[in-house]
């Protein structure tokens, strides 16, 4: 697991998802961990733009060949932007997690759910737990 | 190949339709009239026998080989199963016959088929009654899980989980949630048994049921089973066995004796009916006699004259769960089996399919990492783990070039690259001997030119089919 | 007879192998209380006990004596969604073939191509006889179906409340009933009127929260109807339509798909299986492409081989029981593979002008058939709706069982009391013929009940 990709500038979920914290918006994904455990990602299921999701409940499923993988909320918040690219490549989750594989974009996030989440120091300890 | 859509020409037909006598017209309205035919293939009857003989011939059963397919039971299907269940008295039956008013006494011989392949499987199993109805395996379970809700729902207790282990066949989960419960895995210890600690742990008053398989996926029979029954038990819970395995130790040991309130039964593996290519199959489910008043409608009662009759007023049943009687030309055929075999038969078919099992696995145990157990009942799990990244699939795709088909892979989940390999008892032992031979000149091959295998299998009809494109393209249909 | 081909040299030396030292040593692991292969005369251990085992011809007497205990010479026009269809040998030849019959799911593509392609050519003529995008390689049967294309659609629309037309058949109505009880569904049933479907009540049920409404064509009594306007209705209320259908009907009637539904479902029987008290049956499912992700059972893809040939595999299999567990779309694990198969093979004999002969002549067996029995004194239909191969007849007696018994004593079951579902219609029949049926045996019957009444 030495190689797997853990950027600096956002945060974690033990549930392998990463949010981008941009003013007032999250951007949501998957990690570089995620997406090498499940394969080569088949289709992505999104929620509706304008939907509240609710943090821990499922929200997104990323399927592979071998593996289906209800994807939960890690925070709360109102969808205001699915990533459309995903509906035609699904495989940008793989590629590119982090950046042109993002899922969705969230608005109206309460600062308590942020305070959950992983620092990437945390999330590369959890990794090395995982791992070993 | 093409496609039978991609053969014949424009009014071309293979059809021998039976002369119509009565004026041929209809008096159906234009309105509900399709507004252009079917597009269904235009070929001659000569053009469909070589059709589907060709794919036949691009297709392997238990008659072309050996097919060691772990927890699926592949052994051979006697002809004379077959012959007897195409009987024109079984075959041109109505099913709603006997619901005539004197219709009973038209069907008697089905019914008593049904009667007394009941009755051979109570006597196999140590169930009180069975039901024949659940059309496979997979229903049976759900049946199971819906005779164990209205157990609980009659006697007021509000349970809401059901415990399986994690070395489980998908359906075990699959069933209890689609029967509206929560499932609490639980995981397997160092033995490949579900741990006795964990259960410990998971087991409250919740608990409607545990379903186990026995011997397990990885073809081990827990020696604890009768202490997990008893817990349950005590904790208020049911037991349900997942008779997927049953070959191993039929006339050896029964579910009821175990302690198993519920039972499923796959005729298909363990009674020598035909897989069909996935199916027919039929999963009839039996009961303890705290159970019998809630199986589905109808059962088959034989009354003092001898005589055989349907019953529809079980008095807290849970109701219809199939049309009529179950997969009926299966049953004939498992009846057959069972009166072919009779006791002693059954007991040889236990001992050489576990025999069979153990030769595989030291045969082999020296070329593959065995992760459980020193011996196994019907089937042995092997990893293909190696240093370089030569998979399951790899072992699988090579053994398809040597003529076999490859075991189970990739199941149970536990094991890391799993080959669950199940020979069953019909199979010689020069036929094992030949499959051991390939697995070991795989594993040597895995080693010295592994990208030889990556490219496998080059002998069949098709090379590796890209299963992605599959799943992105979805190509379904020809349209 | 076990099948079992090993020899004591044999045994002797594999035990060798395996180091043990004999066969009972690999049963150790059992503890003995539990144990019934031992006769134990104090009865402690449970002992199972069955006759011994029969020669191949002993089994096939006994078979045949059970066999010839059933009536196989009945003139049937019992129907309720299972025909007596004619089967040409041709299907029985092909499906037989071993190479079909002892295989099991196509796990490993490469050696089940032909199984393969046979199911995704059963596919795509479902789709095409349906009129919809998408099938799956099939499910138990018509009843299950129906149950699975319930459920779908509750995964679809994520809503839980479901409408069902009283006139689909109650033997599946009943089924349904079963699966729902320990379920979040919430199911209504809207009462017939008469023998077609009560539009009023129909569009009165439809609200927000459904996620289903299901009907049946033709329906249980026989009743042809175009059901575009309630489909419509369904869909401005956000609901899936669901029809379940009988497919040799399909050769003639406007085709679901031209209807909109959602969901298709029916019992395959018709096509190629016989009738085997009951089953094996075969349960088809086609549905619009969109929705193809929360579709149950396995399904077949086209794609290419590493050298760039057509080659098929099993697809979309992230939705199934082996990989999703508790969250799959649904427990089915097999299909019913064989009868599949029988159905494609048996679409392919007939094709697209056999089909709508078979229909055609099944629709015009049963004008001959109802013009028959309605010119009888005292019998009438139970109402003028267009019907196709199946039909109700009132009698002029309290209760059809009294005819019914009789003529069935002389060889004729004359069709399905419908007391049996419907307390109101106990004088009622149901009459089916299919293609098989002549002029004379309709005169038969007609001569027959004629004289019973």
């Amino acid at each position: 697991m030495t190689d797997v990709d853990v950027p600096d500038e956002i945060l974690y979920t033990a549930e392998h998802e990463w949010i981008r914290v941009n003013g007032n918006t999250a951007t949501l994904g998957i990690t570089d961990y995620a997406q090498d455990a499940l394969g080569e990602v088949t289709f992505v299921e999104l929620p509706a733009v304008d939907a509240d999701v609710v943090q821990g409940e499922e929200f997104a499923v990323v399927e592979s060949l071998k593996a289906a993988s209800d994807i939960y909320a890690p925070v709360s918040g109102t969808v205001i932007e699915v990533n459309a690219l995903l509906e035609e490549e699904p495989n940008r989750v793989n590629e590119s997690p982090y950046h042109d594989g993002w899922l969705c974009k969230l608005a109206d996030v309460p600062d308590a759910d942020l305070a959950e989440l992983l620092s990437p120091d945390q999330y590369r300890a959890l990794l090395k737990t995982e791992s070993s | 190949m093409k496609l039978i859509f991609e053969k014949g020409a424009p009014g071309r037909t293979g059809a021998s339709v039976p002369e119509c006598d009565v004026p041929v017209e209809h008096d159906l309205p234009n309105s509900l009239i399709r507004s252009e035919d079917a597009a269904l293939p235009e070929v001659s009857e000569l053009e469909v026998v070589r059709h589907f003989t060709e794919l036949s011939r691009r297709n392997f059963g238990v008659d072309c080989g050996f097919y060691p397919l772990g927890s699926c039971t592949m052994k051979y299907n006697p002809k004379m199963a077959e012959a007897v269940g195409d009987y024109d008295g079984f075959r041109e039956l109505h099913p709603l016959l006997p619901q005539l008013p004197g219709g009973e006494t038209l069907t008697q011989g089905a019914l008593r088929v049904i009667h007394e392949l009941e009755r051979h499987l109570c006597e196999i199993t140590g169930m009180a009654r069975f039901t024949m109805q659940p059309l496979a395996g997979s229903h049976g379970e759900l049946t199971g899980i819906m005779l164990i809700a209205a157990f609980h729902r009659a006697h007021g207790d509000k349970k809401t989980t059901i415990i399986v282990p994690d070395s489980a066949h998908g359906t075990n989960p699959a069933s209890a949630a689609i029967g509206g419960f929560k499932v609490v895995p639980v995981p397997s210890d160092e033995n490949g048994f579900m741990g006795l600690d964990a259960f410990r742990d998971a087991l409250d008053d919740r608990v409607a049921a545990v379903m186990l398989t026995c011997p397990n996926t990885l073809g081990l029979f827990n020696p604890h089973v009768k202490e997990i029954a008893d817990l349950t038990h005590e904790a208020g819970g049911l037991m349900y066995y997942d008779g997927a395995n049953l070959n191993a130790i039929l006339g050896k040991s029964r579910p009821g004796d175990l302690g198993f309130d519920v039972v499923h039964l796959n005729l298909h593996k363990t009674f020598g009916t035909p897989h069909g290519g996935g199916g027919p199959g039929a999963g009839p489910v039996g009961v303890a006699e705290h159970l019998v008043e809630y199986l589905p409608i109808s059962t088959v009662e034989k009354e003092p004259d001898n005589t055989y009759r349907l019953r529809y007023d079980n008095k807290r049943t849970i109701g219809y769960i199939a049309p009529f009687y179950g997969n009926f030309a299966v049953l004939v055929r498992a009846y057959a089996y069972i009166l072919a075999l009779g006791r002693e038969g059954l007991i040889e078919v236990a001992e050489h399919a576990v025999l069979n099992a153990n030769y595989v696995l030291a045969r082999l145990r020296d070329y593959y990492e065995v992760p459980f157990g020193e011996q196994c009942m019907h089937e042995c799990v092997l990893s293909a783990v190696r240093k370089n990244d030569v998979s399951a699939l790899d072992i699988a795709k090579g053994l398809i070039d040597r003529g076999f088909h490859p075991p189970t892979v990739y199941f149970p989940l536990i094991v890391k690259e799993a080959m669950m390999i199940e020979p069953t008892e019909t199979e010689s032992k020069e036929t094992l001997d030949a499959f051991c031979d390939a697995m070991i000149e795989l594993a040597r091959l895995a080693e010295s030119d592994p990208e030889a295998l990556r490219r496998a299998p080059v002998n069949a009809p098709v090379t590796r089919i890209d299963e992605y494109g599959a799943a992105r393209e979805l190509d379904l249909a020809l349209l | 007879m076990s099948y079992v081909p090993h020899t004591d040299a044999e045994r002797r030396e594999m035990l060798e192998t395996i180091g043990a030292s004999s066969i009972a040593d690999l049963f150790s692991v059992i503890p003995s209380a539990l144990r019934t292969d031992v006769d134990d005369p104090d009865g402690s251990t449970p002992f199972f006990d069955l006759p011994p085992g029969r020669s191949e011809m002993a089994v096939r007497n006994r078979l045949r004596e059970f066999a010839d205990a059933n009536a196989t010479d009945v003139v049937t026009f019992l129907g309720g969604g299972f025909y007596d269809h004619f089967i040409p040998s041709a299907v029985d030849a092909l499906a037989g073939r071993s190479e079909f019959y002892t295989a099991y799911t196509p796990y490993q593509a490469e050696m089940s191509q032909g199984f393969l392609q046979a199911m995704y050519e059963y596919q795509s003529a479902v789709c095409r006889l349906t009129g919809l995008e998408v099938a799956n390689a099939s499910l138990y049967d018509g009843g299950t179906g129906l149950y699975e294309a319930m459920m779908m659609a509750a995964r679809v629309t994520r809503r839980s409340k479901v409408v069902i037309d009283g006139c689909v058949s109650p033997i599946y109505r009943k089924m349904i009933e079963s699966y729902v009880r320990e379920l979040d569904i919430e199911l209504e049933t809207i009462e017939p009127a008469i023998n077609r479907t009560d539009r009023v009540r129909l569009l009165d049920a439809l609200d927000d929260q459904t996620a289903a409404v299901i009907f049946q064509n033709p329906n249980f009594f026989g009743v042809v109807d175009d059901f575009s306007d309630l489909v419509e209705a369904a869909h401005n209320s956000g609901a899936l339509a669901v029809a379940s259908v009988y497919p040799i009907s399909l050769g003639l009637l406007k085709s679901p798909g031209e209807m909109g539904f959602d969901i298709v479902t029916g019992e395959g029987q018709s096509l190629g299986l016989p009738l085997s008290f009951g089953g094996p049956y075969l349960g088809f499912m086609a549905a619009k492409k969109k929705h193809v992700r929360k579709m149950p059972g396995r399904i077949i893809g086209a794609a290419r081989d590493t050298e760039g040939r057509r080659g098929f595999v099993m697809t979309l299999q992230a939705r199934e029981q082996h990989i999703r567990r508790e969250k799959a779309t649904s427990n089915i694990c097999s299909n019913e593979a064989l009868c599949a198969l029988r159905a494609v093979i048996y679409l392919s004999l007939l094709g697209k002008h056999g089909l709508k002969q078979v229909a055609t002549t099944c629709a015009a067996t049963a004008r001959y058939a109802r013009r028959r029995l309605t010119g009888i004194p005292g019998v009438e239909l139970l109402s003028d709706a267009p019907t196709f191969n199946e039909f109700a007849v009132r009698l002029p007696v309290d209760d059809t069982a009294e005819v019914v018994a009789p003529l069935l004593k002389h060889g004729i079951a004359a069709g399905f009391p419908l007391g049996a579902y419907f307390p109101s219609l106990r004088d009622c029949l149901l009459v089916a013929v299919t293609e098989k049926r002549t002029r004379a045996e309709i005169d038969k019957l007609a001569d027959e009940l004629e004289a019973a009444l």
